[in-house]
C-alpha cells in the first residue's frame, strides 16, 4: 500500500476526504465484499482487499451513502438487518470510518440490548478462560515472588499439545485435551525443577528472575515457531456453527462447553484452595512464605504443587483460547499475556480470587468496548484501565494495601 | 560451498551500521533508567515509537522542517514518560515494568490501527519523511568507503548523524552520572529510603531519569528509521527485549557497556543467521529449512538473557560491585 505514505501529499490522490472501513466477520477479514458510496453528486465503488480494509475518496466534505452489496458477502453472513445502507458525514478530519456489522444469516435482532448481552456472554466466556491463567499466574508470584513472562508459553503450550495430539496424531479430541493438560501440569513441573528451583537456591534476586523468565518466553515462542511454523491451525470442531439460540444469543456447543469447564475447574480450584489441607498451605505461602515455613510448612512442595496446578490451568486456558480465537498459533498464548498480566494486577497480585475478579472484569471490558471502539483497538482500553486501577487502587481490587510497597 | 567472505563483510558492515547506532543509544537510555536508576522500563519500544513516529508524522502531515519533527518526538516522549511515571513510580519496580510495556504495546495498537490510517499509515505504516533529512547531507553524491564499508552519500550521512549522537549522548551521560545528580540516583539504585532519609525527593528524580532515558529511546527511534521505513510491526516488546539482552550483555551500569554490547549483538547476530542461512543451502542441516534457520536467533538470544543474567550479571564491561538489580 504506497498510497498510505503519501497520503498527506493530496498531489499522489485524487481526493482529499477518505471513507475507510474493514469488514471483518468473526474476527476475519472479508475480501472482495463491493462497498459503493453515492451523494453530492458522486458515486463510486470499491472492493475490500485481503486484509478486509476498503478506502473510498469523495470529492468534498458532505453527507454521503455508503452501501455495502450484500451479494458480495460470503454464504451464511449478512449485514445486521436495515444496516446495508449507512449515512455517514465528515467531522473534524479528513477521514471518516464507517463500519458495517456483519452476522449470521439467521440473526433477525440488532438492538443495543441485544448487542450488549451478546458482548456480555462473550465476555465472560473469554474472562473465564483468562482466569485459567491468571490464577496460576497470581499464585506463583505470590508463593515464588516471580512475575513469570513465559506463562504465555505454558499457556500456547496447551493449545500446541492438543493440535499434535487430535490432529497430527488423530485422537480422540477429549483425550488428546487430556494428554494436554497432563504435559502442560509436565511442563509446570520441568520448569520449576531445571530452572526456578536452582536459582532460588542460588539466592537470585527477583528482578534477575524476571529478566531470565523473558529470555525464557523469547527461547520458547521461537522453538514453537521452529517446530509448528508461523501458520494458525484449527483444532477439531473449532468452525462448528452457532446453533443454539438464547434469546438474541447464539452460541456454539463450544462455547457452552468451554465457560462450563472453566466454571467447573475455577469451582473445584476454589475448593482446594479452601477446604483441603494443602490448598491452605498454599494460601498461606502466597500471603507470607517466611512465616509459613516457620509455622512448619514445606514451602518447596507447596512451590512445586503451584507450579504443577498452574501449568495445567494455563495448559487449560490455552485449549480454550485455541477455541475461542479461534485457531492454534505459535505466539497466541504471548498475545493475551498482558491481558493476564492486567487481570493479575486489577484483581491484586498474589491472590487468587483477585485474579478471578480482575480476569472477568478484563474479559467484559474488552467485548464491551467493540460497541465503541473498533475491533482492532479493543486490547487497548484494558489496558488503558490498568493504568488507571495502578493509578488510584495500586494494590488491585482484592489486594491488601503493604503488597505494594 | 560457503561463501565466507559474504558472512564476515556483512556481519562487519553490521559494526558501524545505523541500527547498531539506535539500539546502542536506546539501551544508553535503559541503561540510565535499569542500570543507574534502578527503574524497570519495559517500553523502550514505546519511546523508540514515539521517536520514529512523531517525526515521520510531523514531516507528512504537518510538513514541519527537520529540528521541528524531531522536537515533536521529543515532546511527545517526555509526556509519555510523565504519563507513565506518574502512577507507578511511587509504586514496586515491577509495576513500572508491567505499566511500561502495557504503555508500549496500547502505543503500538494505536499506530496500527485503522482509525488513525490517514495519519499513520496503519499496519503499512509510513515512508517518504527522509527528504528533508537528506537536503542537510554536506557529502556530495557519490561513493566512498572501502572493503565492505562503501556506502553512498546518504548511507554515510545516516551513519555518522547515527553514531555522532551515539557519541554526545554517551559523553553527555558520563559527565551526569558523575555529577552530583548521577549520585543521587545511583544511590536509589541502591537504598531508595536512604535516599529519602537524606532529604531528597526520590520521586522527582526517578522521574528526570525516566524524562532523560526516554528521550535516548526517542532519537534512537528517530536513527532507527533513517534507513528504513516506519512500520508499526518494528515496535512489538522483543525489540524491548533485545535491547535488555544488549544492555545486559555490555553491562548494564556502564556507558561503553550498551556501545559495544550493541555491536557485538549485531555482529554475532548477522555472522549467525548469515551462516546459518548459507549453511542450510549448503546442505548441512538437512532437517532444517531456510526459515527455521532464521528462527534459531530468536531462540539463541532468549538463552543468551538468561545465561548471562545468571552467570555474568554484571555483563562484559560492568563491575560486579554496581550490581544493577534492585530488590
Amino acid at each position: 500500500m504506497a498510497e498510505a505514505g503519501s497520503a498527506a501529499t493530496t498531489e499522489a490522490e485524487e481526493f482529499e476526504y477518505f471513507f475507510v472501513g474493514n469488514v471483518t466477520f468473526d474476527d476475519k477479514p472479508l475480501r472482495g465484499v463491493q462497498i459503493s458510496v453515492d451523494g453530492n453528486g458522486y458515486d463510486a465503488e470499491t472492493k475490500t482487499d485481503a486484509d478486509g480494509k476498503w478506502r473510498l475518496g469523495v470529492p468534498e466534505k458532505g453527507e454521503y451513502k455508503l452501501t455495502l452489496d450484500e451479494e458480495t458477502l460470503p454464504k451464511g453472513v449478512v449485514v445486521k438487518e436495515g444496516q446495508n445502507t449507512i449515512t455517514a458525514e465528515f467531522g473534524l478530519t479528513k477521514l471518516k470510518a464507517v463500519n458495517f456489522f456483519l452476522g449470521e444469516g439467521q440473526r433477525t435482532t440488532t438492538d443495543i440490548g441485544a448487542q450488549v448481552l451478546i458482548r456480555v456472554i462473550n465476555g465472560l466466556n473469554f474472562g473465564l478462560l483468562l482466569a485459567l491463567a491468571a490464577i496460576g499466574l497470581s499464585l506463583i508470584f505470590g508463593t515464588t515472588g516471580l512475575s513469570n513472562f513465559a506463562h504465555a508459553e505454558m499457556i500456547t503450550f496447551g493449545g500446541l499439545m492438543v493440535l499434535t495430539f487430535g490432529v497430527d496424531l488423530a485422537l480422540p479430541i477429549w483425550l488428546a485435551i487430556i494428554i494436554a493438560i497432563v504435559l502442560s501440569a509436565a511442563l509446570g513441573w520441568t520448569l520449576d525443577a531445571t530452572i526456578w528451583k536452582p536459582l532460588r537456591r542460588r539466592g537470585v534476586g527477583l528482578i534477575p528472575l524476571m529478566i531470565v523468565s523473558i529470555g525464557l518466553s523469547l527461547a520458547l515462542r521461537y522453538t514453537y515457531q521452529f517446530f509448528y511454523g508461523g501458520a494458525t491451525r484449527q483444532l477439531p470442531g473449532a468452525t462448528i456453527p452457532s446453533d443454539i439460540h438464547l434469546g438474541p444469543v447464539t452460541l456454539s456447543w463450544i462455547d457452552v462447553a468451554s465457560m462450563a469447564t472453566s466454571i467447573v475447574v475455577l469451582l473445584a480450584f476454589a475448593f482446594f484452595l479452601l477446604r483441603t489441607r494443602i490448598g491452605k498451605a498454599t494460601r498461606a505461602v502466597s500471603d507470607n512464605p517466611s512465616l509459613a515455613a516457620a509455622s512448619g510448612i514445606d514451602v518447596d512442595r507447596v512451590i512445586r504443587i503451584v507450579w504443577i496446578a498452574g501449568g495445567a490451568l494455563a495448559g487449560l486456558s490455552g485449549i480454550l483460547w485455541a477455541y475461542f480465537r479461534p485457531g492454534v498459533s505459535w505466539d497466541m498464548g504471548f498475545q493475551i499475556l498482558l491481558l493476564v498480566f492486567a487481570a493479575v494486577t486489577l484483581g491484586g497480585l498474589g491472590t487468587a480470587f483477585g485474579a478471578l475478579v480482575g480476569s472477568i472484569i478484563v474479559g467484559l471490558f474488552i467485548e464491551l468496548s467493540t460497541l465503541w471502539l473498533p475491533s482492532d483497538m479493543k486490547y487497548v482500553g484494558a489496558l488503558i484501565v490498568l493504568i488507571l486501577v495502578l493509578l488510584f487502587r495500586p494494590q488491585g481490587i482484592l489486594g491488601r494495601r503493604e503488597r505494594i510497597g | 560451498m560457503i561463501d565466507w567472505i559474504a558472512i564476515f563483510s556483512n556481519a562487519a558492515q553490521e559494526l558501524i551500521s545505523p541500527t547498531t547506532a539506535a539500539y546502542a543509544l536506546a539501551a544508553l537510555g535503559l541503561a540510565i533508567h535499569f542500570g543507574y536508576t534502578g527503574l524497570l522500563n519495559f517500553g523502550q519500544a514505546g519511546f523508540m515509537a514515539l521517536g520514529a513516529y512523531g517525526f515521520a508524522i510531523s514531516t507528512l502531515s504537518f510538513g514541519f522542517p527537520v529540528w521541528a519533527s524531531v522536537l515533536v518526538g521529543v515532546g511527545a516522549s517526555v509526556i509519555f514518560a510523565l504519563i507513565l511515571g506518574i502512577p507507578t513510580l511511587r509504586l514496586r519496580a515491577d509495576y513500572l515494568a508491567i505499566v511500561t510495556i502495557a504503555a508500549a504495546e496500547i502505543l503500538r495498537l494505536i499506530f496500527t490501527t485503522n482509525t488513525f490510517d490517514s495519519l499513520t499509515g496503519s499496519a503499512s505504516g509510513l515512508q517518504g519523511y527522509k527528504g528533508g533529512f537528506a537536503d542537510l547531507n554536506p557529502i556530495p553524491p557519490g561513493t566512498y568507503g572501502f572493503g565492505p564499508f562503501t556506502y553512498n552519500a546518504y548511507d554515510w550521512w545516516i551513519r555518522i548523524v547515527g553514531w555522532t549522537l551515539v557519541v554526545v549522548f554517551a559523553l553527555l551521560t558520563w559527565l551526569i552520572i558523575r555529577s552530583p545528580w548521577g549520585r543521587v540516583i545511583k544511590g536509589i539504585r541502591e537504598d531508595e529510603d536512604a535516599v529519602r532519609a537524606l532529604g531528597k525527593n526520590v520521586y522527582s528524580y526517578k522521574m528526570q531519569s525516566l524524562i532523560l532515558g526516554g528521550v535516548y529511546g526517542t532519537l534512537a527511534g528517530m536513527i532507527f528509521v533513517l534507513p528504513r521505513a516506519v512500520v508499526p510491526a518494528n515496535y512489538q516488546t522483543s525489540l524491548t527485549f533485545f535491547i535488555y539482552a544488549i544492555l545486559l550483555l555490555g553491562g548494564a551500569a556502564t556507558i561503553l557497556g550498551p556501545i559495544v554490547g550493541s555491536m557485538i549483538f549485531w555482529v554475532l547476530l548477522s555472522f549467525f543467521s548469515g551462516f546459518m542461512a548459507r549453511a542450510v543451502e549448503a546442505g548441512w542441516f538437512p532437517f532444517m529449512t531456510q526459515v527455521q534457520a532464521g528462527q534459531l536467533r530468536f531462540i539463541l538470544v532468549g538463552i543468551a538473557i538468561m545465561l548471562i543474567v545468571v552467570f555474568r550479571p554484571q555483563g562484559i564491561f560492568g563491575n560486579k560491585k554496581e550490581l544493577a538489580f534492585v530488590k
